[in-house]
């Protein structure tokens, strides 16, 4: 059909235009506007290549697509990418995300402009070749590069705290992944390649595949983040700048859950089943703990990051679920969180450009002066509440739906999730946009811009579209989660019948 | 005929949606230039100086328009209406009443007719063997609710005009109104659970945005809040028994179900140990949605609160139509419940219970509209008696009648508020009946057909209730029963009492009572054809909801306990006769109360002050529940924030190690060049070093 590498054109543009912002020097105002305009050219563009993407996919094969196969490092190791339904959602989000996060960056950056978007546009590369990679080492570089940039935009660009913040972040996510780096070095002499296709269809022995699941899971638990190995994400989120919120939420928390997908369900199958109850405990405790830690935070952007941590909890519940109805789910609730959380920071950072402030407190009233700002809030917040007509909720519905089928406990714990997130989402609606409008300082607050309103109100028409209509993004998927489904169900079962034989 | 039933009212609702978005923006400037004072204290200060010659209407200074007046609601600062406020009060109550005409040739059309109708729209969720659609479904139990919804939602808007023609904010009340009213026609019209359960959480987002209307009101907005969450308690059950249900029928789809159903008797389902009963526990888990939804005991506390929001809305929602829901859900799961026989002891045990506990309440409140949410929730508690006794016609019957009379009483209450310029405490009316003597007429048949007076519409339903619970052969029948009369007495005394208080005797406001005024035609002409409903929802209907006509009419649509209606027939003269007396002996007591002797009442409380205080704060229920759930769970995350996350996983966990690094490297960039990202390139490069080697290392071998 193709001859041109469109995943790898997909993959390496933003690296393209990273280095024509790095030619471009100079340190006035024009070269500032340059590296915007530049950037912002790029992340479009590379979304209109990644919508090809979505053309020619094909939905109804459960094999990975755009498959592009070249020599590298070794025997073994080569650079091998392709998508299939449950890779090609997350970079289609990563793409979409990007130009928003760029355009959000417009002003309230105005300090090393052109770094800036350098990190920005080389983060993007790395985002989309995380998902896309289909060799082990291939994905272990991105997978980790992604660490760096992140780490600057935190460190550099960030609040008061940056410094503790990102060495926090940086330390926890290191942790995970030395784990991973060893487990990846074990599946190579296990296997004789790092080839991601080969490596699902090789048998992995029990002992080993208990081993490298956990190391794996330490990696990616971290990224997620689970409960107990939450709290990088926190302080990660307050001392981002808005659009270093939004990627880290949209997209970076997404690495975890993809990781499950990719590696520890289809490689590790009877491990994923021996440890299924750990992560559910975990799962649950994670709505729980966070929800009510939510309940009483003070600072916006933490307790729409502890929202976070509960609303991935859901999806580490449906993906090791096992189920059709969970796997799906967990894969849409990544989707649904990705745009609800990012437009949730991007309506904060909309406020705090304002106000230079995050703490609940200060706010009370915008709605009297802000009605396009109330409208769009509430949207989000009713999204992140979960209500049906927004795409939060059919991630939700669906991951305890598939769970309910496997542990009841589980699915009954975290279904308090529904209750306690109502009543955080709702009371920071109410402390922040609704009220009498006292403050003096709030006095003088105006209405979203236009350019506001260009970043938030395709996020609005996205939530809804996708919570009437989730069609698109369940179909995308349907054929790769069911086929792993299948493999993973079939594992399980012959472990079992051999179990009975003895 | 059924798409622009249900989505005429969405439309209204967009449309108002636009022109409050373009008025309040035309009125609010955007803009991301915050006047920044180099020194922040010194301006901070200069504008709260500023502020305060501008008097509390901060808003003034931005708006010039002339015509703001006072603001008789109290609620915030006055505003001139939005422009447009007259094209959308139009727009939406014009396609409702569109919409409800239809809905009675629906009625027509499906019940007498027997056309039942399903409409695929769109397919929603489909993941393996989950397959959820968009349908609109209308058999003659969803007739009766577009009915009900329809008509009354209409009457309420054209109500609204007249009662929120003050209020800056129309154009957004009437899109909230309309949004309400295509939630809940979505709601009955489902065809599925989940469908059922979009319908649930949108008429409760509604009627969240609605009770917060006034937002500036601190108490609205916590009105507001309470009502969602403790509606989502509810709707916790509710969710879990959709799951059970999948997991038992891998359907959300009520044919399937229903078809299924028979086969789970005898299934169970295993909790943490627990072995129960597949269809019990599944009934109870969705009968917990219907209580939050229906105000039901112990989930009760948000509808009393939710007077807060504008009065229109309690009569639409908080009394005619979402309140119903509940029962609406177990009529609709009734060939489940008909197989749950312990699931129907419970909801009549719930349901009798609410019905005697509310109706003491209302005996003592002191706010016009309390008294009548008590009123209702003590009502819904009728209702449910009825399905538990598996005669579910008959609890649809009062649903349909209450409709008409409970929102005559709210709109009543309504121009009765109105008449005295937002004052609501009864206690400062009386001898009202002269001043506004046709809204004292409406009253006075509202009341009549609430307390069950012969011939009105509420006699024939309620009775019919009564009737059922004590024929059915429900475990809790006897409870139910006496719970039933007990409050038949009790409810007519309240209810006389409101009557009596407002409009009798001499007034106690003198200043608002020279001021009182009937109201405008937009206001009485809904609650005249309220009153007529009140009348002939009644008798016409009678032998369709409780009579023989019961199979013909409903047909498949519900499935009745098939015993019930005959044996509701057939018990003594004496009990069929027993709430029209316990009906005449509140009224009595009520007279003798409120008109002959006015000080026993006073005399009564102070000879009983810790039954009255009980009472009077409504049994203590939101200081139990603040104590058991609000606090602990504040309290618990406050713990967990500060000393789960802050002390033990990050003082043991690897924020110990990363305050070490971190020292260490804040030396290190203070001694070197101080770029952070310097040494961050230097961890990349190591770090890619590192693995290079690995991989080659191994590779090579």
């Amino acid at each position: 059909m193709t001859t041109w590498p469109i995943l790898s054109v997909t993959t390496f543009l933003p690296l393209v235009g990273a280095l024509i912002v790095y030619l471009s020097r100079g340190d006035d105002e024009a070269a500032r506007r340059n590296s915007r305009w530049i950037a912002l050219w790029t992340t479009l563009i590379t979304f209109a290549v990644s919508v090809i993407l979505v053309m020619r996919f094909d939905p109804n094969s459960a094999d990975f697509q755009f498959v592009e196969k070249a020599s590298w490092l070794a025997t073994g190791i080569t650079y091998h990418m392709g998508v299939d339904g449950i890779s090609l959602p997350l970079v289609i989000l990563t793409t979409a995300v990007m130009p928003f996060c760029i355009i959000a960056s417009w002003k309230a950056i105005t300090n090393r402009v052109r770094e800036y978007m350098m990190a920005f546009l080389i983060l993007e590369t790395l985002m989309i070749g995380t998902f896309s990679a289909l060799d082990l080492v291939l994905f272990y570089l991105f997978f980790e590069g992604g660490l760096i940039p992140m780490f600057l935009i935190i460190g550099v660009w960030g609040g008061p705290r940056r410094v503790y913040a990102s060495f926090k972040f940086f330390l926890y996510t290191l942790l995970g992944s030395v784990l991973m780096l060893l487990a990846i070095m074990a599946l190579y002499w296990n296997g004789g390649t790092t080839d991601i296709p080969a490596l699902m269809h090789t048998a992995v022995p029990r002992s080993l595949q208990t081993w490298a699941w956990l190391a794996f899971f330490a990696s990616f638990a971290v990224k997620m983040p689970m409960w107990p190995v939450h709290t990088w994400l926190p302080d990660a989120h307050v001392e981002a700048p808005t659009a270093g919120s939004v990627v880290l939420a949209a997209i970076l928390l997404k690495m975890g859950g993809y990781g499950f997908l990719r590696f520890s369900l289809p490689m590790f199958p009877l491990a994923s089943h021996d440890f299924a109850p750990l992560v559910f405990t975990m799962s649950a405790i994670a709505i729980i703990y966070t929800s009510l830690v939510a309940l009483m935070q003070e600072d916006m952007k933490k307790l729409i990051a502890y929202s976070s941590v509960a609303h991935m909890g859901f999806v580490t519940m449906g993906i090791f679920a096992g189920t059709m109805q969970g796997v799906a789910g967990g894969v849409f609730q990544m989707i649904s969180h990705g745009i609800v959380s990012g437009a949730l920071f991007l309506c904060v950072g909309v406020v705090y450009d304002r106000l230079h402030t995050r703490e609940i407190a200060a706010y009370g009233g915008l709605v009297n002066r802000m009605p396009l700002y109330a409208l769009t809030f509430m949207v989000f917040t009713m999204a992140n509440v979960g209500l049906p007509g927004t795409s939060g909720f059919i991630g939700e519905f669906m991951t305890l739906l598939g769970t309910f089928k496997v542990s009841i406990p589980t699915a009954f714990f975290a279904t308090f999730g529904v209750i306690l997130s109502a009543a955080y989402a709702l009371w920071l609606y109410r402390k922040i946009v609704f009220g009498a409008l006292v403050k003096p300082s709030l006095m003088s607050m105006k209405d979203m811009t236009l350019r506001e309103c260009v970043i938030l109100f395709p996020m609005i028409a996205l939530t809804i579209l996708f919570g009437v209509y989730p069609k698109p993004v369940l179909d995308m998927s349907a054929a790769s989660v069911q086929q792993l489904v299948n493999n993973y169900n079939t594992a399980v079962t012959a472990v079992k019948a051999a179990a009975l034989l003895h | 005929m059924v798409q622009a039933i249900v989505f005429l009212p969405l439309l209204g609702a967009i449309l108002a949606g636009l022109i409050a978005l373009a008025g309040a923006h035309a009125r609010n400037p955007s803009g991301d230039e915050v006047e920044h004072h180099g020194d922040h204290g010194h301006g901070a200060h200069a504008h709260a100086s500023a502020s305060i010659n501008e008097d509390a209407s901060v808003i003034h200074e931005t708006h010039h328009e002339p015509g703001d007046g006072h603001d008789d609601h109290g609620h915030g600062p006055a505003e001139p209406p939005a422009a447009g406020s007259r094209g959308a009060e139009l727009i939406t109550t014009g396609l409702l009443f569109v919409s409800a005409a239809l809905s009675w040739m629906t009625l027509v059309d499906v019940g007498f007719n027997g056309h039942d109708v399903r409409y695929q729209l769109l397919p929603w969720i489909f993941s393996g063997d989950l397959q959820v659609w968009w349908t609109l479904r209308v058999d003659t139990l969803t007739a009766v609710m577009l009915v009900v919804v329809t008509t009354v939602s209409s009457l309420v808007h054209l109500y609204s005009i007249g009662y929120m023609d003050e209020d800056p904010n129309r154009p957004r009340f009437f899109g909230y109104l309309s949004l309400f009213t295509f939630a809940m026609l979505m709601l009955v019209t489902a065809d599925n659970l989940v469908q059922l359960f979009f319908g649930w959480e949108g008429v409760g987002l509604a009627s969240y945005l609605l009770i917060g209307f006034w937002y500036q009101k601190p108490t609205a907005n916590a009105a507001a809040i309470k009502a969602f969450v403790v509606n989502r308690v509810g709707d916790f059950g509710f969710a879990l028994g959709i799951f059970a249900i999948f997991m038992l029928t891998s359907s959300t789809d009520f044919e399937t179900i229903f078809h299924a159903a028979p086969s789970l008797t005898g299934k169970t389902i295993d909790f943490l140990g627990w072995h129960a009963d597949a269809l019990t526990l599944t009934c109870l888990l969705l009968f917990m949605g219907a209580m939050g939804k229906s105000a039901q005991f112990l989930l009760h506390t948000w509808l009393p609160d939710a007077m807060e929001g504008p009065t229109p809305v309690s009569a639409l929602i908080h009394a005619a139509t979402m309140v119903t829901a509940g029962v609406f859900m177990v009529a609709r799961l009734s060939p489940l419940f008909e197989l749950a026989p312990t699931a129907q002891a419970v909801v009549m045990f719930f349901g009798a219970t609410t019905a005697f506990f509310a109706a003491t309440i209302g005996l003592v409140q002191n706010d016009i509209k309390r008294i009548v949410a008590y009123s209702t929730c003590s009502q819904l508690g009728y209702m449910f008696v009825a399905m538990g006794a598996g005669a579910y016609s008959v609890g649809m019957f009062h649903l349909f009648t209450h409709a008409f009379f409970k929102a005559l009483l709210f709109l009543g209450s309504g121009s009765v508020i109105y008449a005295m310029h937002h004052e609501q405490d009864i206690r400062n009316m009386g001898g009202l009946w002269k001043k506004i003597p046709y809204t004292y007429a409406v009253m006075v048949v509202g009341t009549l057909a609430l307390t069950g007076f012969p011939l009105t519409a509420g006699y024939f339903s309620k009775d019919a209730i009564i009737e059922a619970a004590y024929a059915s052969h429900n475990p809790f029948a006897v409870y139910g029963f006496l719970m039933t009369i007990v409050a038949a007495g009790l409810t007519s005394f309240y209810s006389w009492r409101l009557i009596f208080k407002t409009f009798h005797g001499e007034p106690h406001d003198e200043h608002h009572y020279e001021a009182a005024h009937e109201a405008p035609l937009w206001i009485l002409i809904p609650i005249g054809a309220l009153a007529v409903g009140s009348f002939v929802a009644g008798l016409p209907f009678k032998e369709l909801f409780a009579g023989h006509g019961i199979e013909e009419f409903f047909r498949e649509s519900v499935k009745m306990n098939p015993h019930i209606i005959e044996e509701m027939h057939h018990i003594p003269e004496t009990i069929a006769f027993l709430p029209t007396v316990m009906m005449v002996l509140g009224f009595l007591v009520s007279y003798l109360f409120y008109i002959r002797r006015p000080y026993l009442p006073v005399e009564l409380a102070k000879t009983q002050p810790m039954l009255y205080q009980f009472l009077l704060n409504k049994w203590y229920f939101d200081e139990l529940y603040d104590l058991i759930f609000v606090r602990p769970a504040k309290w618990l995350g406050y713990q967990l924030w500060k000393k789960g996350d802050g002390f033990i996983i990050d003082g043991f966990g690897p924020d110990g190690v990363s305050a070490r690094v971190l020292d260490v490297t804040r030396n290190v960039v203070k001694i070197q060049t101080g770029y952070l990202y310097h040494y961050a390139f230097a961890m990349l490069i190591g770090a890619a070093g590192l693995i290079t080697w690995f991989m080659f290392g191994f590779g090579g071998q």
